[in-house]
């Protein structure tokens, strides 16, 4: 059992925060120069051939920054969909995917082309007019879109499943990236502003719910990434693992990161509360990955069904990972 | 990353499991925890039989008794005694506390003296550390050792002392320079429980049961050998106690939450949940699953540094609040049943007592309050607030 990264995978987060803090604005051929567009997808099509906790790493660093740009609707939605030449497209940099599953399209108004649902597989949208509505999120637009033609058939529907879970991991840990930087510029001001004559995370009233913060965070980041590596292992040997476990860490880290927005706009005081401070723009990233894919209450009918309805629901009423059998 | 078991770990936990399905009597099993069942011989002959299977003591090195191994070996071991609901070998004292403090700055002839009893179960330990006017502040200990002809002479009063009623040592914290305050002037010493002048009164708790106990020492007299550490050293000593209270402790509060949340959903398929129970099962169920890969992260980081993550000083917070709740939701499964008691009440009584003990638990071994202080003191680095 080891339930840490690998150096390679320490590497990437460091090169990702250091590009990121560089390029707060970053082009798709830029990510794609830097192996991330294509970090799960396989050798021979031109990507780097690792796996969704590689992902994940990306995720979280990408939530951090507030990155705008298509990356969560290709990589995390569309890519399960996307024949072996579509692929290697989204390794290069040629193209970028968004998928219509929902009446709102994520990143419409920056992602190169549209897959849409419809019947029994998932098509490619050609034609079809765009509208990109305004957001309290600025950074991660959604849209509708209206008309066009379903022209190459992608993949089966039964995709879908994988599409699923890959969202509600790659959503859990970009809450955490979200939360963590939220967490920080509290613990920082907390330590330096001065009130009565001293620092205020002297008192209890403001240090407690800070502890209660980064508790919520550590549980919210503990199953994002068993969500992340469960999924990584389903891509090769499908279990059922990979659907519960995203569930509970959408449903969970959601909440948690809104929980630490809130946290540290309320111990920043009045200036946690102005638009000049990045502090809401953490807070309403939090906000939309909270109600995009499937909200908390949710995902915890599914599981209180899958835990009460059945007598041996995917192993959920025994040992819900068996380390012993693998994932 | 990794979340299966290795080869090594897995074929560990497969004969583990076995020996406890051969070994575990059935009378010992599915316990509802308290006082009463470390009485009577049953226990100790339990506590024996996992010495003799190589389990107790799993950490400790092999020149003092035990098996020299892994930690993750002692995580597994946590937890499937706590999935097959057994009970604890009955040194929980000795073999987590005053053992590692003994290895640590005992003597060649302490090692030698106390260390193979802890492991057979043939003398059970208690601690004295904490008195009436020094709880969550331990620096204030009053209870003082008096140096008198080449040896301590204590009085005073300790409190909260599990296993004292069978104790035959206690790990004894003191002030031996009476005009000392706070934390010089401490001395940590091994006392005979059956010295003259050692009083041992039960203290019944809101269950009804004294799983605790008051110790009284009136001159009782410590032989010099006795002495942990230096004189006046005992602080560092009782650091060195409490770091090994909260170790792997993580492991056993996770799985024994696990096997709450377990009952708990076969309550409700049982008598039934509405829509806001079935949300809350959830919530629990989920929050368990955060806890244990909490865990995990922190046992990772242990094997691969030597030091665990920072994420490991929340283990017990989180998981006494999360008992409590489930055990309050349990009540409320039970409707108007839950204000009956013992024999009367469904599953005897089983979930009355639970939440009840579950009181207990964001109090002992660290307040809440205490650990909140802890997590923004030492792992968010904000300024001390005493």
């Amino acid at each position: 059992m080891d339930f840490t990264f690998t150096p390679e995978q320490d590497a990437l987060r460091e090169q990702a925060r250091a590009f990121l803090s560089d390029h707060p604005e970053p082009s798709w051929k830029q990510l794609a120069a830097l192996g991330w567009t294509g970090v799960s997808i396989a050798e021979e099509n031109g990507g780097a051939g690792l796996t969704f906790v590689e992902e994940a790493v990306l995720y979280e660093e990408l939530g951090r920054a507030l990155y705008k740009g298509p990356f969560f609707s290709t990589v995390a939605v569309t890519l399960p969909a996307l024949p072996d030449d579509l692929r290697a497209e989204v390794a290069a940099g040629e193209a970028s995917w968004t998928l219509a599953f929902g009446p709102l399209v994520p990143d419409l108004d920056t992602a190169d082309r549209i897959a849409i649902v419809g019947g029994d597989g998932i098509y490619e949208l050609e034609g079809a007019e765009r509208e990109v509505l305004s957001t309290s999120d600025e950074t991660r637009p959604v849209g509708v879109v209206r008309g066009g033609e379903p022209g190459r058939r992608l993949a089966d529907a039964g995709v879908l499943e994988e599409i699923r879970n890959r969202t509600l991991a790659a959503l859990a840990i970009e809450s955490c990236g979200v939360a963590r930087r939220a967490l920080e510029y509290a613990i920082e001001h907390a330590r330096t502003r001065e009130q009565f004559g001293k620092p205020i995370g002297v008192y209890q009233a403001v240090s407690h719910p800070l502890a209660d913060g980064y508790t919520r965070l550590e549980l919210a980041r503990s199953l994002s990434l068993w969500a992340a590596w469960c999924v990584a292992q389903e891509t090769a040997q499908p279990g059922e693992q990979a659907a519960i476990a995203s569930a509970a860490a959408k449903a969970f880290a959601s909440e948690a990161a809104v929980q630490v927005c809130e946290t540290s706009i309320q111990v920043h005081g009045g200036i946690g509360f102005t638009w000049e401070h990045v502090l809401h723009r953490l807070y309403k990233r939090a906000l939309w990955i909270e109600s995009f894919a499937a909200s908390s209450s949710t995902l915890r009918a599914e599981i209180a069904a899958s835990l009460l309805e059945t007598t041996s629901p995917s192993g959920l009423s025994q040992t819900p990972v068996s380390l012993t059998q693998g994932g | 990353m990794d979340l299966r078991d290795t080869a090594d770990e897995a074929s560990f936990r497969g004969e583990l499991r076995s020996w406890i399905e051969e070994n575990l009597p059935e009378e010992l099993q599915g316990h509802r925890g308290g006082a009463a069942r470390f009485e009577g011989e049953a226990m100790r002959a339990w506590s024996r039989a996992l010495h003799d299977g190589g389990y107790a003591g799993l950490t400790w090195p092999k020149e003092y008794g035990g098996s020299g191994a892994a930690y993750t070996h002692q995580a597994i071991f946590l937890e499937e005694m706590a999935r097959a609901e057994a009970p604890p070998h009955i040194g929980v004292i000795g073999l987590g506390m005053a053992g590692p403090t003994i290895m640590a700055h005992g003597s060649e002839d302490h090692k030698e003296r106390y260390l193979e009893p802890i492991l057979s179960a043939d003398e059970i330990w208690c601690q004295g550390f904490s008195e009436p006017g020094a709880g969550s502040d331990l620096a204030g200990v009053r209870t003082s050792a008096r140096q008198e002809n080449g040896h301590f002479v204590v009085d005073g009063q300790k409190v909260w002392s599990s296993f004292a009623h069978l104790a035959s040592f206690c790990i004894l914290l003191t002030r031996s320079d009476p005009v000392s305050t706070r934390h010089a002037g401490l001395t940590y010493l091994i006392v005979d429980m059956h010295s003259p002048g050692v009083e041992v009164r039960p203290l019944t708790q809101i269950t009804g049961e004294a799983e605790f106990n008051e110790i009284f020492f009136d001159g009782v007299e410590v032989p010099a050998e006795n002495l942990l550490g230096e004189i006046g050293g005992g602080w560092q000593v009782a650091m060195t106690t409490l770091l090994h209270e909260r170790g792997t402790l993580g492991f056993a509060l996770q799985a024994a939450l696990e096997v709450q949340v377990r009952k708990l959903a076969a309550l409700a398929r049982d008598r039934g949940a509405d829509p806001l129970q079935r949300d809350r099962i959830a919530r629990e169920w989920i929050e368990m699953q955060a806890l244990r890969f909490t865990n995990y992260g922190s046992l990772s980081k242990l094997v691969k540094t030597g030091t665990p993550g920072p994420e490991g000083s929340i283990s017990k917070l989180v998981w006494s609040e999360a008992n409590q709740r489930v055990t309050k939701l349990a009540l409320e499964l039970l409707g108007p049943d839950a204000a009956l008691a013992e024999e009367n009440a469904p599953y005897g009584g089983y979930w009355q007592h639970q939440q009840l003990r579950s009181r207990g638990n964001t109090i002992e071994a660290g307040t809440s309050e205490v650990l909140r202080n802890i997590v923004a003191e030492r792992v968010l680095g904000l300024p001390k607030s005493r």
